[in-house]
């Protein structure tokens, strides 16, 4: 257990230097967009008067190394500041829209997870039947359409007739049954984005074990194929299958922006695009470390995992 | 004619046609391969049979398509059938040659992005896992930080940043898949280093471009193979989720993400005109994996 | 000056004019639709599905810049003087205005009205609501408005403006959206609330995702704001907004996709709006540069584009052909008798060879930004162009930063324009030499004179005549092209009435479809 630990100790620091890194990367790539926050939020009525004195009232002539410096001992201190373009405390803009993110996450990993497992199992069990080759030329389909297409067939099969709603208006006072009737299509659409990964690599992982010798003699001691891969293959298999799984619930986590936008469901991704566009780079960073931040962790968590369930793993940290 | 009836027509004609094609191959190829071929799955017959009809539309798109790809034919959303057998699309464009001309568009970024983050990717990550120590930390960190920006985010930036001609397209997307092909290399590469053939290469003393070469490489070729299959069909993914974001290809150019971006609207009203697009990707991703599932079962060495 | 302009500083017959034009291009609804014009009545919740806003949003009025914040504004706001559904200023927080000279404009300010907050609005609030967008660090964006004035200050119930030259259309700037009267504390008026006069109170406000209000009790206007509740929702997707309305998730969309008009039309479970304006889609080029620096090659593109073509494709018949002409139907001093250009390749080739060139290879930088549909405009332009031996190559650059990088920066591009209610203004902003809006860096020296003669112009006549005189000239010389002009379009639930005519000022009525709309 000692390693364990030393390790999540390891890791979390090697976190917190990634972290490090992707608020540099993040500040110089919004320092190299094209024009600044001054010049975003005037658009097409900006004149050099008016871009000169907002810059100035914005502070934005100072160099940008002043202002990541000034960023960076407030972050460090907890305070993410105000954002700019709209004078309101960053923690404010962003926890109602993590909570969002963090929930229609939770629910699509819910229906998806346990799916994925479900037909990863029986597609490795009944490998190369019919039943293996629909299931996985269903599941190859749905993740090769985009994702914004998948949400506008659910919407005409399932909302046009009303049995959902094409929108999801939600709010922190809705009941958690509305909650999850309200936002079941987007729940569903991203479901049918990542399960296919995740049933992929869960029958890809049992499959690799079933050739081993120590599932031969088990087959030869006459155990059941049921009994065989979900006893022997597959807790030996769960290594890779929870690296998977941890991957997808990063995504699910940081990279659903357009099915925010299809569903006028208010989570970070919008509001990080949003931001962008504006320049308001305080709240692109902000966001930019919550999602470096879940990412990390759920590594870390599967990595944990992996190692729990596999001792041998300890020896590689 | 009904959803359940077109499945399985379509399903009963992918059966016959990849028998035919498997039985046909089996017959033309010298007798080492055609073992081979007559060994395999249907499954695989029938991906390489869709694979071989992409690359002939492909390469010969300037001969099949009836119009010329940016040739505005007459009035917009004709019906199918007549001189525009699959209509024509929001500009008077016709469907038919657009799609024809978005196949060698598309699979030619694709593929020239997989090849490039495959290469890239591939490299650093086995080179880092036979180097190690500060070479690894170094790449590995960074790889890190960036695989922690959410993809299609870090992509829109570069994008903005560099601007969307086709080659900085390739370039972006390249870097940003580059990264997971690393992270997927490396971890397999580890495994491979610490074995005693690596061990003896090492010690005749043969340099590190040699090891990469012929003892690294062909041994980590199946799970590479395996990322392959989808990264390359992802690559279609971004590219429509660019468009969807107001980024990607240079117009007049016809690809197959754009044009389901483009016609997703009539998908409201149940004209099924952008699942042309859409489909045409989805059957090159399972033909495609069709193959490498096949690959990777025959290198597992599973006998059934 | 006095003869010129009656008390709300325009002339009657200009008025009459105005109002004339209006009404050939206005909206003629369907017979059965004219019942539910009767009579207004009250109650219902009205939710709008708009195609912009963003999480930031800001809610100083100096900012304001898209739709979802006009509407939003309108709700809450008042200013000074509205634009009623045909065109004419009419009187809002300005009881009334008059000019002796058309430099000193006195603006009589309406008594008994509250701001939510339970406040009286005084004069000194209005003061305080227009300087927030004059002085050395004003910025916003109608900050050039004030340019000319030299003076605002307050006498008794009145609020008096000073220019240093006389302009007869001096109250049309002051109905500018921006202009939204609000509290002002010591002389100044707080830009981060949303306390207003206007038809509703904001109940919750989450920018870029919907903001709820509810009705003003204490609203001044006896026969407007006939909803009980209004909810704003941002959608920017097209489809999600269709799929919104399409499921009674909203009552009134905006900016519908053209390719879909007609099929929702088909499904008749919503009503189509469209609304001819003054609002155009224009192709600047930089007259600086060369080949744009000679006028044949400019007019061989104008010849080179086919503007039914693209009215029909574009705009899906929503719409008119425009002559490069930035005034429209919908204004005073509209010249409706210039030699019309049509596609027409040899003419173009002729302009070509004028210039001395065989063929003609350009770029044109697009970007969705622009107007919506303006990268296939550009990829329709491209193709009848290069049957004129035009080569454009096509650009298409990322929406991000595209009033920043391209527009005003790359010498041949795509842009808009809302379109204005005066000719000098339009003209003032677009085309004057110097001015920052001017994107096609055009001078034109018989051009600059005339605005500036035409502006204290006081017979009719001679002043039509100026006016019809330099959209000949932009039409003919400008740098500008203008290939359409584009109807306002949006899209109803069948249980919203409105009145029977629609503003043509601005999008969704003016942005005023809150208070003047109702259910049946």
């Amino acid at each position: 257990m000692h390693a364990v630990l030393k390790m999540i100790a390891q890791r979390l620091a090697l976190g917190a230097l990634t972290l490090f890194v992707v608020s540099i990367v993040i500040f110089g790539a919004t320092e190299l967009l094209p024009g600044d926050l001054a010049s975003a939020i005037l658009g097409q009525s900006a004149t050099p008067e008016t871009l000169a004195a907002l810059r100035a009232q914005l502070g934005l002539n100072d160099p940008a190394p002043v202002r990541y410096w000034a960023w960076l001992t407030g972050a460090l201190q907890g305070d993410f500041g105000v954002s700019l373009a709209t004078r309101r405390p960053i923690a404010d803009m962003i926890e109602q829209r993590l909570g969002n993110t963090l929930f229609l996450a939770l629910y699509a990993a819910a229906l998806a997870v346990p799916l994925a497992l479900v037909l990863g199992i029986l597609a490795a069990l009944w490998r190369n039947t019919i039943f293996d080759r629909v299931a996985n030329a269903g599941a190859l389909s749905a993740i090769s359409f985009p994702e914004f297409f998948v949400a506008y067939i659910l919407v005409l099969w399932l909302a046009q007739s009303g049995y959902f709603p094409s929108m999801v208006r939600i709010s922190p006072a809705s009941s958690l049954a509305d909650k999850l009737y309200m936002s079941f299509l987007p729940a569903l659409t991203l479901t049918l984005v990542v399960t296919a990964h995740m049933m992929r690599m869960t029958r890809a992982a049992i499959i690799n074990l079933m050739a081993s010798p120590y599932i031969e003699m088990a087959r030869l001691k006459g155990a059941s194929p049921l009994r065989i891969v979900l006893r022997h293959a597959l807790p030996n298999a769960l290594a890779p299958i929870i690296n998977v799984i941890a991957l997808n619930l990063a995504y699910l986590i940081t990279g659903v922006v357009v099915v925010e936008v299809v569903f006028v469901y208010p989570g970070l991704g919008q509001l990080m695009v949003d931001s962008v566009a504006k320049r308001d780079i305080a709240v692109v960073q902000a966001i930019a470390l919550i999602f470096a931040s879940a990412y990390v962790l759920l590594n870390l968590t599967a990595d944990v995992l992996s190692t729990l369930t596999n001792p041998r793993l300890m020896k590689r940290g | 004619m009904s959803l359940p009836v077109f499945l399985i027509l379509f399903l009963l004609g992918s059966f016959t046609l990849a028998f035919v094609f498997r039985a046909t191959l089996s017959r033309a190829l010298p007798h080492n391969q055609a073992i081979v071929a007559r060994d395999m799955p249907l499954t695989a017959a029938f991906g390489i049979m869709v694979v071989a009809v992409y690359l002939f539309v492909a390469v010969f798109a300037p001969l099949l398509a009836p119009f010329a790809e940016r040739e505005v034919v007459g009035a917009q959303f004709q019906p199918w059938g007549g001189a525009h057998l699959l209509g024509t699309d929001r500009l008077g464009r016709d469907m038919l040659s657009r799609l024809i001309y978005g196949a060698r568009n598309t699979v030619g970024i694709a593929f020239a992005t997989t090849a490039l983050a495959f290469v890239v990717g591939a490299f650093l990550g086995i080179w880092a896992a036979l180097r190690g120590g500060w070479l690894d930390q170094v790449l590995s960190r960074f790889v890190d930080a960036l695989m922690a920006i959410p993809s299609l985010i870090f992509a829109l930036l570069l994008l903005t940043i560099f601007g969307t001609s086709v080659l900085t397209l390739i370039l972006v997307i390249a870097a940003v898949d580059a990264t997971r092909v690393y992270r997927i290399s490396r971890s397999v590469a580890q495994g491979i280093v610490v074995m005693d053939y690596i061990e003896a290469a090492r010690l005749r003393g043969e340099g590190s471009w040699y090891l990469i070469r012929r003892e690294i490489l062909p041994n980590a070729l199946a799970p590479l193979v395996a990322e392959f299959g989808l990264r390359f069909c992802f690559v279609f993914l971004t590219i429509s989720s660019l468009s969807f974001l107001g980024l990607g290809i240079k117009p007049p150019m016809a690809d197959w993400g754009s044009m389901v971006r483009d016609n997703a609207t009539l998908i409201t009203f149940g004209d099924i005109t952008p699942l042309l697009p859409a489909g045409a990707i989805a059957l090159l991703t399972v033909a495609v994996n069709f193959v490498v599932d096949w690959q990777l079962h025959r290198a597992s060495g599973l006998k059934e | 000056m006095k003869n010129l302009t009656n008390r709300h500083g325009v002339t009657r017959r200009g008025l009459m004019q105005g109002a004339a034009a209006l009404g050939a291009a206005g909206l003629i609804l369907p017979a059965g639709m004219r019942k539910a014009h009767a009579e207004p009545q009250r109650g219902g919740t009205f939710r709008i599905g708009i195609g912009h806003g963003s999480s930031t949003d800001s809610l100083d009025p100096g900012l304001w810049d898209n739709l979802y914040v006009q509407v939003f504004a309108a709700s809450r706001h008042n200013q000074l003087i509205e634009v009623n559904n045909e065109g004419q200023l009419v009187p809002e927080i300005a009881e009334s205005w008059d000019s002796t000279d058309g430099a000193t404009w006195v603006f009589k300010i309406r008594e008994g009205v509250t701001f939510h907050s339970g406040k009286t609005v005084t004069p000194e609030d209005v003061l305080a609501s227009l300087n927030h967008h004059r002085g050395e660090d004003a910025t916003s964006a109608i900050k050039t408005f004030f340019d000319p004035v030299t003076d605002i200050r307050v006498d008794g119930q009145n609020v008096v403006v000073t220019l240093d030259a006389p302009n007869g259309d001096f109250p049309y700037l002051m109905s500018d959206y921006h202009l939204a009267i609000m509290p002002g504390t010591d002389g100044r008026i707080d830009p981060t609330s949303y306390d207003g006069c206007g038809p509703y109170v904001v109940e919750s406000y989450e920018p870029g995702v919907q903001a709820s209000l509810t009705r003003n009790p204490d609203y001044w206007k006896s026969d407007r704001a006939h909803f009980d509740r209004v909810e704003i929702l941002s959608i920017l997707d097209s489809t999600a907004r269709l799929n919104a309305l399409m499921t009674g998730g909203v009552d009134l969309i905006d900016q519908i996709d053209p390719a879909t008009i007609g099929m929702l039309e088909a499904r008749g479970t919503a009503r189509i709006l469209s609304i001819p304006g003054n609002a155009h889609y224009v192709f600047p080029m930089d007259s600086r540069e060369a080949p744009f620096s000679d006028n044949n090659v400019r007019l061989a593109l104008k010849y080179a584009i086919d503007r039914e073509d693209m009215v029909d494709k574009i705009l899906g018949g929503h719409g008119a052909v425009s002559n490069d002409n930035p005034i429209g139907p919908a204004n005073r001093y509209f010249h409706a008798e210039m030699e019309a250009k049509t596609f027409d390749p040899d003419r173009a080739r002729y302009h070509l060879r004028e210039a001395g060139m065989d063929s003609l290879n350009v770029t044109l930088h697009v970007a969705d930004a622009a107007f919506s549909g303006a990268v296939d405009a550009g990829a329709l332009f491209a193709e009848t162009a290069r049957q004129c031996g035009i080569n454009i190559d096509l650009v298409r650059e990322p929406n991000d930063g595209y009033w920043d990088n391209v527009w005003m920066q790359k010498p041949f591009v795509a842009s808009y324009w809302g379109g204005r209610a005066v000719e000098d203004q339009m003209f003032t902003t677009g085309y004057a030499s110097g001015s920052s809006w001017n994107d096609s860096f055009w001078e034109h020296e018989r051009f600059n004179e005339l605005l500036v003669r035409a502006r204290s112009e006081i017979d009719e006549d001679l002043r039509r005549e100026m006016y019809h005189e330099m959209q000949q000239i932009v039409s003919f010389e400008g740098s500008v092209i203008i290939p359409m002009n584009n109807n306002y379009v949006m899209a109803t639930a069948l249980n919203v009435a409105t009145p029977e005519r629609i503003s043509a000022n601005w999008n969704l009525d003016g942005f005023r479809c809150v208070e003047r709309w109702w259910f049946t």
